[in-house]
């Protein structure tokens, strides 16, 4: 989910760039000096697996993941996010400099959110956390689809409409979310269930 | 595969310090992306072109960029001039796209390529690890850069786990198709690529403990802010400061 340069108008990006620094700011408190080299080496896998197309009738989509990783970062998901979406913007050109904030806040609010929303579930057995792992990967990119729309019809009121498509289109995009992040849990419930959050 | 395709060429523009490139290519990109009448869009554009110029850039390797970020605008084309009102210009059927539509358009796409060929020229001619450096000299805090540098190096890395997965997954017949076999098996190797992080990620950090590691990487790179930056880095705020003249008289 990327908003390119050039489309929204400067109090939204500049609010965009406030909240993401608030997120950093809290991320960064929380992720103690030793743990950073963990949420590093993810953030890597993170970027390199939304680099994944997985297909869809014929056409594809590329993960968004960001359901995964709020489960297994929580509040570090701001830092890591914006870190992806910094090294997007260097080495693809995606995003870009004046969207960062936005884009940031876009896809690690709902991390965040989904972290506290299901993260206990997600730890229970498996009849109650797969379907809140496969809700909080649809939600994730719900959210991040509505606060897309939100930025563009705070940006112009009269892209209400293109904003509107924004989020229709992102349905089967919230579904398979949701499946990809309800197989990866079960997946990481059998090998490594201390990466979820509930039991330690 | 994931590379760099603008740090290996030597220019006028690779000399100038880093830190004031960053800084210039964040200021011309909020004046840009803050601009609205098309004069002082189209001059944004001739001075993007001249920093690409400047920084004596493959134009191959840039046009091929630009038109993956265009297919993205290519999207608003098709959806703002039939969303938004105002006078039809042309109308098919039931859809009518505006004239309004058309302009706002217009506007975004050439914001959008004068912004990201300067951000190319400035930026995208360093290298990450050499960015990172000179952000760590910018007072971003240490934390935000070590994460940044940390991440970059295991991008790579990374993208070779992925690689060494798929192929695998290859080997044993796997087509990828819309089935939920298929969602599964993603699933599943995006899963083993985190819990493979997670392990290399605590074996990383005893290595580093173990030389000593305290927090922060260190860069032999040698920042010098000198008199043809100072130069260059006015000229650059001449040009901003001309282009919000010319969007203030228009």
């Amino acid at each position: 989910m990327h908003i390119s340069e050039g489309i929204l108008s400067g109090p939204v990006l500049a609010s965009g760039i406030a909240l993401a620094a608030a997120g950093t700011a809290i991320g960064l408190k929380k992720l103690d000096a030793d743990r950073i080299p963990r949420a590093a080496i993810l953030s890597a896998a993170f970027f390199v697996a939304s680099l994944i197309h997985i297909p869809i009738g014929p056409s594809s989509v590329h993960l968004i993941l960001n359901g995964i990783v709020g489960l297994i970062l929580g509040w570090g998901a701001f830092p890591v996010i914006l870190v992806a979406l910094a090294l997007q913007a260097v080495l693809f050109q995606f995003g870009g400099i004046t969207t960062l904030g936005v884009n940031t806040v876009v896809m690690a609010l709902p991390a965040v959110l989904g972290y506290y929303l299901f993260g206990r579930l997600v730890g229970r057995r498996a009849r109650v956390s797969l379907p809140a792992a496969f809700a909080c990967g649809a939600f994730s990119v719900f959210l991040g689809a509505v606060l897309v729309g939100a930025a563009l019809a705070f940006t112009e009121r009269h892209f209400l409409k293109a904003a509107a498509l924004v989020v229709g289109a992102h349905v089967p995009v919230m579904i398979i979310e949701g499946i990809i992040t309800a197989f990866c849990v079960a997946f990481l419930k059998k090998v490594q269930p201390e990466m979820l959050p509930g039991k330690r | 595969m994931i590379e760099e395709p603008f740090v290996h060429n030597e220019s006028p523009m690779q000399r100038l310090d880093p830190r004031g490139r960053m800084v210039i290519a964040a200021a011309y990109a909020f004046v840009v992306a803050s601009a609205d009448s098309f004069t002082a869009l189209f001059m944004a554009l001739a001075v993007s072109m001249a920093l690409i110029g400047m920084a004596r850039l493959p134009l191959g390797a840039v046009a091929k960029r630009l038109v993956v970020v265009n297919g993205f605008i290519l999207f608003l084309w098709v959806v703002i001039p039939v969303t938004y009102p105002g006078s039809p210009l042309l109308s098919v059927g039931p859809l009518a796209a505006t004239w309004e539509g058309v302009r706002v358009s217009a506007r975004i796409t050439i914001k959008c390529n004068a912004i990201l060929l300067a951000f190319i020229a400035l930026v995208a001619v360093s290298p990450v690890a050499v960015l990172g450096a000179g952000l760590g000299r910018m007072r971003i805090p240490e934390k935000m850069v070590f994460l940044l540098l940390m991440t970059y190096r295991y991008l790579f890395v990374m993208e070779t786990e992925y690689h060494r997965l798929t192929r695998s997954a290859t080997v044993r017949g796997f087509r990828p198709s819309t089935s939920i076999h298929t969602y599964r098996t993603v699933a599943y190797l995006v899963g083993m690529l985190f819990v493979r992080a997670s392990a290399r990620a605590e074996r990383v950090y005893a290595a580093m403990l173990c030389r000593g590691f305290y927090g922060r990487f260190h860069s032999l790179h040698e920042f010098s802010f000198t008199q043809k930056d100072r130069v260059w880095a006015m000229v650059m705020v001449a040009v901003l400061v001309g282009l919000g003249v010319v969007e203030w008289m228009n």
